[in-house]
């Protein structure tokens, strides 16, 4: 009793403290979940205190002067004066896990330090003045000169015309030749092409023009694929030509995919979201972190996405597993998945049930009603509830419990670890799963037990 | 280009009900694009102007994607796997499950350039973990399972507990992945081994088992009831290899008791020399057998005490030879390269006769009395060897304590032997608390540097005093000036096996001290380095603890 009555008095006085396991879900890689976890002992922390949804602290390291960490947990955000380029830094995610596992390390009654709280302070003030733009209706990104932005807009649309024509003819160029030309010719020409496309500010395309120079390489069928990417890419520059007689979400849509990245415009939702997933996709030159969330009340799947230089850790981190308290402002195009997250994210008590779900027949209909309004769509975030994973001939498969029908896991996942413990979680039982549905398969990212339905086990 | 289902590719690749139709229209599209529409232009296409057939190909291909995407159906369900047995083990708390996480993730992470900073070193805290999860009796957590399969396939010694832990999920996960098969191994059929209350199950097995499978049988209905063990062995012992024979007679060290001395002394005069050297063995470690006997009559007339001298003293007479008798009682008569053959032969009988033998033979005296005695001819270190070894296979504690001697004494001076292993090896027959008292002694007086294997046969935690003087002795050898990874040894094992409750008498130590003139240059910082591992590690031993026990609610996570 004691313990629920402290949590409700954590709650008022500063948000409930995030959990070991969520903050360990914060860690950009496992190189700093493994440094945060040797720094969540008291020993090369001092002066650590906490008070208005932040916590600070000064951790020794190997040189002189201690490192100053603090941490604003209504955002997240970090700030750390080690020259670490990770994101949170491994400082920040031992002194979460200090606070998890040792709260009475903390000085709850000192106000923060100097250098904590004159960054706090232009947080919440960066955040206020961005809730009164809100109010006010102002747009977010309001410039000076509307007129001088029209022109640039032109001016960048009218490039990326001039890069789809190009694309058209290199595909009809293909086509002429065949795809079996596309074998000998190699990926040259293809990045060569993919260069043009970025000149031509149209990164969506630069991105499938290099997926397209991938599939002659990627094992047997691959004419088959490489026609449906052709075919696909195609569309996507016949829609752009067309753009201007498009339904407005679809025309928001081909923009997106092309690559012009809209403002998120859309009316913000306010709720308790449940991050169900986190994981990052990495190329030579950006590193992508998509965040899955579902809604408690407004029942919507929300993917947010981060981006990083190479290298380099996106700044945005969600705990999986966590309820937090926020508002998500939706893109407009591709189904409205796609969200920005407010400034303000605080965790909320209470355990996160999965998202309702169906089987896997209801998840194959969903993929297909959203390529309706996205036909570049690859998969679609569904929940799969009571189904087994079970072995066939060609691989893992997950199946309905009653038995009859399975969709295949898509040959990524049946190499990753986050298979055995999907595996393991089930133990050849019914349980509820989270992931991407598409036509490659599905993905598993998350999942439920019937046992302990509040915890999320991530499985990527 | 063959692109028609078949039956090893996923459902959703190719489904049928798209219809015949569509799928032959698609394959001509794709026949076409492979060889170009220049050299094959598809016939559904018919008509139109060259110029303008790739478009109107790729347009007719987008179509036929995207409806196939959208109408794409689920596959047959196969049989799913055989649900894993019910585990009745209660679910670890979350913090320890969170806990269990972490040390797993830092397992595969030695910290890089071998240099051990403040941090605790996670890997090494995994076995204590372990054992106390196991004896609180919990359950892993199903999805750390996988992790924890890892870790036992990588570190042998995690094996036992780790395999405990998983459970019988853990077994059913394991046979489902090659690079886990070692979990089958040793627990016979897959784990299955019958209950030894079920006398068909163990009849069965016992008969037609392999033989890993019947070494863990006999090993299980053994530890359950000695003589039921016995009994199972005896029913086909003649018909076993002589190699199994060996095998299944070391799994009498269970239970061993005098009921199992008439097989013992028929296994004497078995074919087989390793098997007649281990029953041999087996019998003298039971005074009371015929062959202690035995032996304790041959050792008699070799030792004795000296009639001649003046004050009494111990006289060795070695035996002139290894009789055919003395060789069916498990004496070796070749002695190794470099070792005359009476003192062998000596060692051997003195380290096989019943050591309550002495007492008798030396008018009433005591192990400590009887070790006390000079002894006659140099015949001292040869005969004191022999009664440690009978000392450790008899486990007899009166004669370990009198072997040892005083903590105080030097290791070159004292009774019994100066190798260290072997003094480990006497102290673990003492009672735990007398052992942590001696070594704390030992430790008081001749610092560290000799102490570590002595200090790895104590009980974890280390019983006070021993905390006590370790931490004392680490405070000394800083002072000394001394570099602290000249101790990495003792250090590693106080991380694991001090009190927690030391951290608190550590806290000064960690202060990096004002650097002495005469000491090594920087050695301060490392010291301080050194004692703040070994407090964080503490502190997070106790936090370990308190989080399985359930203690840790009073610290306040939420979520109760």
């Amino acid at each position: 009793m004691s313990v629920a009555a402290s949590s409700v008095g954590d709650m008022n006085a500063m948000g409930v403290r995030w959990m070991a396991g969520q903050v360990l879900a914060l860690a950009p890689d496992d190189a700093s979940r493994k440094a945060g976890s040797k720094l969540g002992t008291a020993g090369p922390w001092s002066g650590t205190g906490r008070g208005e949804g932040a916590v600070w602290g000064l951790c020794k390291g190997s040189g002189g002067a201690p490192y100053r960490t603090v941490v604003d947990t209504t955002g997240p955000a970090y700030a750390c004066s080690c020259p670490s380029r990770k994101f949170p830094c491994k400082h920040a995610l031992g002194l979460l896990l200090l606070q998890a596992s040792d709260p009475t390390s903390f000085d709850d009654a000192a106000a923060a330090p100097d250098w904590a709280g004159q960054w706090l302070a232009g947080r919440r003030e960066r955040a206020d003045s961005a809730a009164r733009r809100a109010e006010t209706g102002a747009p977010a990104g309001a410039t000076a000169d509307p007129e001088a932005a029209r022109r640039r807009a032109e001016r960048r649309a009218a490039r990326i015309t001039a890069g789809a024509r190009e694309l058209e003819q290199r595909l009809a160029d293909l086509l002429r030749g065949g795809l079996a030309t596309a074998e000998q010719t190699g990926y040259g020409l293809w990045e060569e092409t993919a260069a043009r496309m970025v000149d031509a500010q149209a990164p969506g395309l630069a991105g499938r023009v290099r997926e397209l120079g991938a599939i002659p390489g990627s094992g047997p069928g691959w004419p088959v694929r490489l026609l449906e990417e052709c075919a696909l890419t195609h569309l996507l520059d016949r829609a752009w030509l067309a753009a201007d007689r498009l339904p407005p979400d679809l025309a928001a849509t081909v923009r997106s995919r092309v690559g012009l990245t809209a403002p998120a415009d859309g009316s913000p939702v306010r709720d308790h979201w449940h991050v169900l997933a986190q994981y990052d996709t990495a190329d030579a030159r950006l590193t992508t972190r998509r965040i899955w969330l579902h809604g408690a009340t407004s029942r919507r799947t929300a993917l947010l996405l981060s981006f990083g230089a190479a290298g380099r850790a996106p700044r945005l981190a969600f705990p999986v597993g966590a309820l937090l308290d926020g508002e998500l402002t939706p893109h407009p195009g591709s189904g409205r998945l796609r969200a920005e997250p407010g400034e303000r994210f605080a965790p909320v008590a209470g355990p996160a049930a999965p998202p309702p779900g169906g089987p896997v027949g209801a998840a194959l209909d969903a993929y297909g009603r959203a390529l309706g309004d996205d036909p570049w769509l690859d998969a679609w975030p569904v929940t799969l509830r009571d189904v087994v994973p079970a072995r066939a001939e060609y691989g893992w498969q997950l199946a309905d419990a009653d038995g009859r029908e399975a969709l295949p896991l898509t040959p990524a996942a049946q190499s990753r670890p986050g298979l055995w413990r999907l595996v393991a979680l089930s133990g050849g039982a019914p349980v509820t799963v989270f992931g991407e549905c598409g036509h490659r398969g599905f993905t598993p990212l998350a999942a439920w037990s019937p046992e302990a339905p509040g915890e999320t086990v991530p499985l990527i | 280009m063959d692109t028609t289902t078949t039956a090893s590719t996923p459902p959703t690749g190719r489904p049928e009900d798209t219809g015949d139709e569509s799928a032959r229209a698609w394959e001509e599209l794709v026949t076409s694009a492979l060889l170009g529409t220049d050299r094959r232009p598809p016939a559904a296409l018919a008509g139109t102007a060259a110029g303008s057939l790739p478009g109107a190909l790729l347009d007719e291909a987008a179509l036929h994607t995207v409806r196939r995407r959208a109408g794409l159906r689920p596959g047959a369900a196969v049989a799913p796997p055989e649900p894993a047995p019910e585990d009745p083990r209660g679910p670890l708390p979350a913090a320890a499950g969170i806990r269990l996480e972490q040390l797993l993730a830092g397992r595969a992470s030695p910290s890089p350039s071998g240099r051990r900073g403040a941090a605790p070193d996670l890997a090494e805290l995994l076995p204590q973990w372990l054992a106390l999860a196991n004896e609180l009796g919990y359950k892993a957590p199903p999805a750390a399972l996988p992790a924890l399969l890892d870790a036992a396939r990588a570190r042998t010694d995690l094996r036992p507990q780790a395999l405990r832990l998983a459970g019988p999920r853990g077994l059913w996960l394991a046979r489902l992945n090659p690079e886990w098969r070692f979990a089958l191994r040793g627990t016979g059929a897959g784990g299955n081994l019958p209950s030894p209350d079920d006398p068909e199950g163990v009849r069965s097995l016992w008969d037609e088992g392999l033989f890993a499978e019947r070494v863990a049988l006999l090993a299980a209905v053994r530890t359950r009831d000695p003589a039921a063990g016995l009994a199972l062995l005896a029913s086909t012992w003649s018909a076993e290899r002589a190699e199994d024979r060996l095998m299944f007679l070391d799994s009498l060290r269970t239970g061993l008791s005098g009921a199992d001395e008439e097989f013992l002394e028929a296994a004497l005069a078995d074919r087989s020399r390793n098997v007649r050297a281990t029953a041999a063995e087996l019998l003298s470690a039971l005074p009371a057998s015929a062959l202690a006997g035995r032996m304790a009559g041959r050792a008699a007339t070799c030792v004795g005490l000296d009639r001649t001298a003046g004050s009494p003293r111990i006289a060795v007479e070695a035996p002139h030879e290894c009789d055919a008798a003395m060789e069916r009682d498990g004496l070796v008569a070749v002695p190794p390269a470099g070792r005359g053959e009476r003192s062998w032969w000596l060692g051997q009988l003195v380290e096989a006769a019943p050591l309550s033998c002495w007492p008798a033979r030396f008018g009433g005296r005591g192990p400590e009395e009887i070790v006390a005695l000079p002894v006659a001819d140099d015949w001292r270190a040869e005969l004191h060897a022999a009664w440690c070894r009978a000392a450790v296979r008899q486990r007899d504690a009166d004669w370990s304590r009198a072997l040892l001697g005083s903590p105080a004494a030097p290791p070159a001076t004292g009774p019994g032997t100066s190798s260290l292993a072997e003094r480990g090896r006497l102290l673990s027959m003492l009672p735990a608390e007398e052992r942590a008292r001696w070594v704390a002694s030992f430790v008081a007086a001749h610092g560290l540097s000799e102490a570590f294997q002595l200090l790895g046969v104590c009980d974890v935690p280390w019983a006070e005093p021993l905390g006590a003087a370790v931490i004392d002795a680490l405070d000394i050898a800083r002072d000394a000036g001394s570099y602290p990874w000249s101790f990495s040894g003792v250090m590693g094992l106080a991380e694991r096996c001090l009190a927690p409750a030391a951290a608190r008498q550590l806290e000064s130590l960690t202060a990096l001290p004002d650097e002495a003139e005469d000491v090594s240059p920087g050695a301060g910082g490392y010291w301080s380095e050194a004692f703040q591992r070994l407090v964080s590690t503490l502190r997070l031993r106790a936090a370990m603890r308190a989080e399985l026990t359930g203690e840790h609610a009073a610290a306040g996570t939420y979520g109760a």
